[in-house]
C-alpha cells in the first residue's frame, strides 16, 4: 500500500508498547452495532501507472482553454500565467506547510502574505487587505456581514442587478436566516439606475454592492454611486476586476469602503471554478471588523523584524460564535501565487495587460457588430468583456462554435429567460488578431446558420 | 550558509525600471483606452507595485521558502490538522491542462471527463459517509458547516417547524459556533465529562423542542471516539432534531464506521486533511458535505447527475438553499482527493485509519510516562497531552515545549486547543510517519522536558527569528508595508 510505512514487525512492536493485542483492539470504543462489516463500495486501488492512464483519458476528453480558444469570462478568465508563478508555488516548503500558527517556523509564508496584503492594498489604493477569503461570492457575503457590524444597520442590503448572478445568490444564501433583506436595484440600461438606487437608499441600509466593470462588462458610475451611498451613511462595497486596475480608477480613488474581487485572474488556473481566491480590502477604520486572517509586522525578542498572524481575537478559534467570520482555512497558496504574479507583472506589465485586453476586446466587438443582425446590447463603455445582441439564440451559436474549437462566450439566457439572444464575451491579452478574426468569421457563419434554422423551425410550426 | 539574499520586502528590493513579465506589442489597430474612455474612468496614478527582474523574484521566494517548516522537510504532528504526506502524483495530475484549464461556465458537453470525476467523487464521499447525497460546493470545512446548517434551517422551514438552537460540545472547534451564528441559530454549549465525552446529563437537560441541530466531532477533538454516540443520536432524533458530524477527524474511521451508520444526518469532510489536499500554508481546502435523503432537496445547486446523454450539472432544484460561493467548488483539491481515493481503494483507506490510530497510540505509549495525558492511555488518530504538571512544578508551558521542538526540526503540536484541557498539546502523527520518526520525536520530547526552564522560555534558539512580540503586533497593527 503506498504511503504507509509500518511493516508487520513494526506493528507488532508498536502494539506491544501500547499493550494492545491487535489493531482491532484499538477500535474497541466503537460500538459493534455501528461498525462497517463489509469493504467500502469504491473501486479497487490503482497504481500510479494505472491512475495516470485513467486521468489522462478523462482530462483529454475535456475541451480546455489550451485545446480551444477561450472567450468565456464571467469571473474566470484565460489570462496568461508566467512560469515563475508555478515554480514558486511548487516549492514544497510553501505548499506542504500548514497555516502559519508557529511564526518562528513560518516566516517564509508570513512574509509572502504580508507582501500579498501590501500589493492588494497598493493595487486597490485601499488602506488594508486581509490575507484571502475563499472567492468573490462568499467574499462579498463577508463584506456585507462586516458592513452590518460597522454600521449597526440590520435593515436592507442593496445590490445592483448587474452584479454577477452567482455572487448575488451566494450572499443572499449566507444572509437567508439573518435580519437584513437583500433588495435589488434595477439596471435596465446595463448599469445601475441611479434614480432607483436613490429611491431605495435610506437610513436602514448597511451597504450597497456594485460590480465594476459589471457582469455585462459595462463600467458603472462609481463616483456618483459612492457619493449617493455615503449621503445616507451606508457603506459602498465594490466588486472589481484586478486586471482592470491597470487602467481604471482604483476603489480607493472613488472612496469605496470595502473592495472585494475574484483573484483568479492573478496567476491562477481556471480549473473548473476553484480553488480561486477572494480579495478583501477596506478602510483602516474597520480593521477590527475585518474577516479572515491578517499578517502583521512586529519584532522578535532580539528586535529583529518579523511577521505573525495578528488581531486573532476577531477570529472563530478565539471568539467562537461572536467571531467576525467563520472562516478558518483560507486560500493561502493562491494568495502566494497572486503575490508572485503581481511581482512578476509589475506596474507597467499590469497596465500593458489591461490595455491589451481593452483594445482587443474593442477590436472584436467592432468585428462582431459588422455581422448583420449583431449589435451591442448596451451603448456603454466597457473594459475586457462586452455584451452583444444576436438575431438568433445565443446558445445555438455557442454550441456550433464548439465544433470550430472555440469556447465562444456566455449566453445570458442561462440566467435570464428574456436574454436568450444576448451573449457576453471576454477577451484577454492572450488572444491574437488572427484568433479574433477567425472567431468573427466563424461567429458570422454560426449566426447565419442559427438564424435560418430558427426561421425554418418557425415556418414548420 | 546564509539564505537571506533578496529576502528584504519586495518593496525594498524593487528597482525602478526592472521588468519580469513582458507583453507582446498590440497587434490590433483599435484606439487606446485613453482615446476611447472618458477621463473620469481612468486612473491618473500608476499602480504602486514592485518592479522586479525574474531572478530577483525567484531568489526572493525560494529563499523565503527555506524559512518554513513543511511536511516535505519535517515531522508535523499538528493535532486536528492531519498533516499527512502529499503524494507527488497529485500535483502532476492536477495540473494537466485538460483539467487545470477548464472554464467553470463551459457547457457540460465540453467537459464530460471533469464531470465524470466529480460525479464519482460525489458517490465515493456518500459511500464513505454512509449518507445519501453530497454537495462538493463548500470551499473548506467551515463553509461546509455553514452550508449544512443552512440546509437544516431550510428543512425545518419546509416542515414549518421553528427550531432556533444548535447544541455544541465545549470541546468543539471554533468554526462550529461561528458557523451556527451566521446560519441564524442560537448556540448552546454542552459540557464534556471527566472522560472527555459528552456529558449526557447536561445534554439531556438542554434538548428541547427548539433543538434544531446537535453538532458533534467524533472522534472528538480529544482524539476519543464517543461511544455514547448511538444513544446521543437517538435522543436528538426523538426530539425532532438533526445530528451534524464535524468530519475533521475522519482519518480515524475510514471504512471502519460511517457517520450515517452511527446516526449523523449531515457532515462535512476536510478533503485537505483526510484526503491529503496539501495545506498550502493556510489553504485552499475543500469542505464537501454529505446528507441523509430527506435533506437532499435543500443542498446547494448544482449537483452532478448522470443521464442517458452524459453527465450534467443539475440546477433544477426548487427547494435548494441556493449557493454559498460562485462556480462549482474547490475542484483542484477535490481532484486530489479523488486521486487519493482511487490510489488507495477500499482496503487502502481502511489501512490508512488503522495505521493512523496505531501511530497515535504508539506515540501516546511513548510519552505518557513523561507528560500528563488527562483522558486515558488509548486514543484514536490523535491525543491531547498536557504540560500542566510541568507548568506547576517547573514553570514550563506547552508553548515552551512547542517552541523548543522547532529547534529540533519538529513542528509543534497544536497547543492550547481544545480549550477544555489546560496546557494542551494535541498530537496527531498520521499514518504516513514511520516508527523511527515517532521514536525520535518522543525521545526529543522527553529530553526537552528535562531541559532548563529559562532556556525553554527563550526557545527557539536556532531559527531565523526568536519569539515574536505578538502584543505589539496587535496593539499597533502594521498590516502592510508603507513608504
Ligand atoms: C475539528 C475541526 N472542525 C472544523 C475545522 C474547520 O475546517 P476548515 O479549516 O477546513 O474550514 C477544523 C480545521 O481547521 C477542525 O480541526
Amino acid at each position: 500500500m503506498p504511503y504507509l510505512l509500518n511493516t508487520p514487525d513494526d506493528k507488532n512492536e508498536m502494539l506491544k508498547s501500547i499493550g494492545a493485542s491487535s489493531i482491532d483492539d484499538l477500535f474497541s470504543n466503537i460500538p459493534e452495532s455501528v461498525r462497517l462489516k463489509r469493504p467500502l463500495d469504491i473501486p479497487k486501488a490503482l497504481t500510479e501507472i494505472e491512475l495516470t492512464r485513467h486521468i489522462d483519458r478523462l482530462a483529454n476528453s475535456n475541451l480546455s482553454a489550451d485545446s480551444a480558444v477561450c472567450f468565456l469570462g464571467g469571473g474566470s478568465y484565460d489570462h496568461f500565467i508566467p512560469a515563475v508563478v508555478d515554480m514558486v508555488a511548487s516549492r514544497s516548503e510553501f505548499y506542504t506547510a500548514y497555516t502559519p500558527y508557529q511564526a518562528e517556523a513560518s516566516q517564509g509564508s508570513l512574509q509572502a502574505f504580508y507582501e500579498f496584503q501590501t500589493m492588494i492594498s497598493q493595487l486597490t489604493a485601499m488602506d488594508i487587505s486581509n490575507s484571502s477569503l475563499y472567492e468573490a461570492g462568499s467574499g462579498l457575503a463577508e463584506a456585507i456581514l462586516m458592513a452590518m457590524s460597522v454600521t449597526g444597520r440590520m435593515g436592507k442590503v442593496l445590490v445592483a442587478e448587474s452584479v454577477h448572478p452567482e455572487y448575488r445568490l451566494s450572499f443572499t444564501t449566507y444572509l437567508a436566516n439573518l435580519e437584513p433583506t437583500v433588495v435589488t436595484v434595477s439596471c435596465p440600461e446595463g448599469k445601475i439606475c441611479l434614480n432607483d438606487l436613490a429611491s431605495k437608499l435610506d437610513e436602514t441600509v448597511s451597504c450597497v454592492i456594485v460590480q465594476h466593470p459589471n457582469f455585462f462588462g459595462n463600467l458603472e458610475e462609481v463616483e456618483e454611486i459612492a457619493k449617493l451611498v455615503h449621503s445616507k451613511g451606508a457603506l459602498f462595497i465594490v466588486a472589481y476586476d484586478p486586471i482592470s486596475l491597470g487602467i481604471l480608477k482604483k476603489p480607493g480613488d472613488y472612496d469605496a469602503d470595502i473592495a472585494v474581487a475574484e483573484g483568479q485572474c492573478l496567476g491562477n488556473p481556471m480549473i473548473y471554478g476553484g480553488p480561486y481566491l477572494g480579495l478583501l480590502s477596506c478602510k483602516e477604520a474597520f480593521v477590527r471588523k475585518i474577516p479572515g486572517r491578517l499578517v502583521g509586522q512586529t519584532v522578535d525578542r532580539k528586535g529583529k523584524r518579523c511577521w505573525v498572524l495578528t488581531l486573532q481575537t476577531r477570529e472563530q478559534h478565539i471568539r467562537r460564535e461572536k467571531a467576525t467570520s467563520n472562516i478558518c482555512t483560507n486560500q493561502g497558496l493562491f494568495a502566494l501565487r497572486a503575490a508572485v504574479f503581481l511581482a512578476a507583472i509589475g506596474p507597467k506589465g499590469l497596465t500593458e495587460t489591461a490595455e491589451l485586453c481593452f483594445r482587443k476586446a474593442h477590436f472584436l466587438m467592432d468585428l462582431l457588430c459588422k455581422i448583420p443582425g449583431v449589435k451591442p446590447k448596451f451603448n456603454l463603455p466597457f473594459f475586457k468583456e462586452f455584451t452583444i445582441e444576436l438575431p438568433c439564440n445565443a446558445q445555438m451559436v455557442i454550441n456550433s462554435l464548439i465544433e470550430d474549437g472555440i469556447l465562444a462566450g456566455l449566453s445570458q439566457g442561462r440566467w435570464s429567460k428574456d436574454l436568450a439572444n444576448v451573449m457576453t464575451i471576454a477577451v484577454t491579452e492572450k488572444r491574437t488578431r488572427s484568433e479574433l478574426e477567425n472567431y468573427a468569421a466563424a461567429f458570422g457563419a454560426a449566426v447565419t446558420a442559427a438564424s435560418s434554422q430558427e426561421k425554418s423551425k418557425a415556418l414548420k410550426s | 550558509m546564509d539564505k537571506s539574499q533578496s529576502t528584504g520586502l519586495l518593496f525594498e528590493i524593487s528597482h525602478k525600471g526592472r521588468r519580469c513579465h513582458l507583453l507582446p506589442d498590440c497587434d490590433v489597430p483599435t484606439k487606446t483606452s485613453a482615446e476611447l474612455l472618458d477621463k473620469k474612468y481612468l486612473s491618473n496614478d500608476p499602480t504602486h507595485l514592485p518592479e522586479m527582474a525574474e531572478i530577483d523574484i525567484v531568489r526572493h521566494f525560494v529563499n523565503l521558502s527555506t524559512k518554513n517548516m513543511a511536511i516535505d522537510c519535517n515531522f508535523y504532528p499538528l493535532g486536528s490538522c492531519t498533516m499527512k504526506y502529499n503524494p507527488k502524483r497529485h500535483e502532476r495530475l492536477g495540473s494537466l491542462s485538460g483539467l487545470a484549464h477548464v472554464h467553470p461556465l463551459q457547457d457540460d458537453q465540453t467537459c464530460q471527463g471533469m464531470l465524470e470525476i466529480l460525479w464519482e467523487m460525489q458517490n465515493y464521499l456518500a459511500e464513505i459517509a454512509g449518507l445519501d447525497g453530497v454537495s462538493l460546493q463548500p470551499a473548506a470545512g467551515a463553509q461546509g458547516e455553514l452550508t449544512a446548517l443552512l440546509v437544516a434551517a431550510a428543512y425545518f422551514r419546509d416542515k414549518k417547524e421553528k427550531r432556533t438552537k444548535v447544541l455544541i460540545p465545549d470541546s468543539a472547534h471554533g468554526t462550529n459556533p461561528a458557523s451556527a451564528a451566521i446560519a441564524g441559530f442560537d448556540t448552546i454549549t454542552i459540557k464534556s465529562n471527566a472522560r472527555g465525552r459528552v456529558d449526557m446529563e447536561d445534554l439531556i437537560s438542554k434538548i428541547d423542542s427548539q433543538t434544531a441541530v446537535f453538532m458533534i466531532t467524533n472522534p472528538n477533538t480529544l482524539g476519543l471516539f464517543d461511544e455514547q454516540i448511538v444513544q446521543i443520536t437517538e435522543l436528538i432524533h426523538k426530539a425532532g432534531g438533526l445530528v451534524y458530524l464535524d468530519g475533521a477527524n475522519m482519518n480515524a474511521i475510514l471504512g471502519i464506521t460511517r457517520p450515517g451508520d452511527f446516526g449523523a444526518d449531515m457532515m462535512h469532510y476536510n478533503v485537505h486533511k483526510t484526503f491529503t489536499g496539501p495545506h498550502g500554508a493556510g489553504g485552499p481546502g475543500s469542505g464537501p458535505i454529505a446528507v441523509r435523503k430527506q435533506l437532499i432537496p435543500f443542498l446547494p445547486a448544482p449537483l452532478i447527475i448522470k443521464t442517458t446523454e452524459g453527465f450534467k450539472l443539475d440546477y433544477d432544484r426548487p427547494k435548494s438553499i441556493g449557493r454559498v460561493r460562485s462556480f462549482f467548488g474547490n475542484v483542484g483539491i477535490l481532484l486530489r482527493g479523488y486521486f487519493y481515493i482511487r490510489t488507495l481503494g477500499p482496503d487502502g483507506l481502511k489501512q490508512v485509519s488503522q495505521n493512523a490510530v496505531l501511530n497515535a497510540n504508539y506515540l501516546l505509549s511513548l510519552v505518557k510516562e513523561a507528560f500528563d495525558v488527562p483522558h486515558g492511555d488509548r486514543c484514536m488518530h490523535e491525543f491531547v497531552a498536557s504540560a500542566r504538571t510541568l507548568r506547576r512544578d517547573k514553570k514550563i508551558s506547552a508553548m515552551d515545549i512547542g517552541k523548543r521542538l522547532l529547534d529540533y526540526g519538529y513542528h509543534a503540536p497544536t497547543v492550547y486547543f481544545p480549550l477544555v484541557v489546560s496546557e494542551a498539546m494535541m498530537m496527531e502523527p498520521t499514518e504516513t510517519e514511520s516508527k523511527e520518526t515517532l521514536d525520535h520525536f518522543a525521545k526529543t520530547l522527553i529530553k526537552i522536558r528535562d531541559e532548563d526552564a529559562d532556556f525553554l522560555h527563550d526557545a527557539p534558539h536556532t531559527l531565523d527569528i526568536s519569539r515574536p512580540d505578538e502584543v505589539k503586533a496587535a496593539k499597533e497593527p502594521m498590516l502592510r508595508w508603507k513608504k
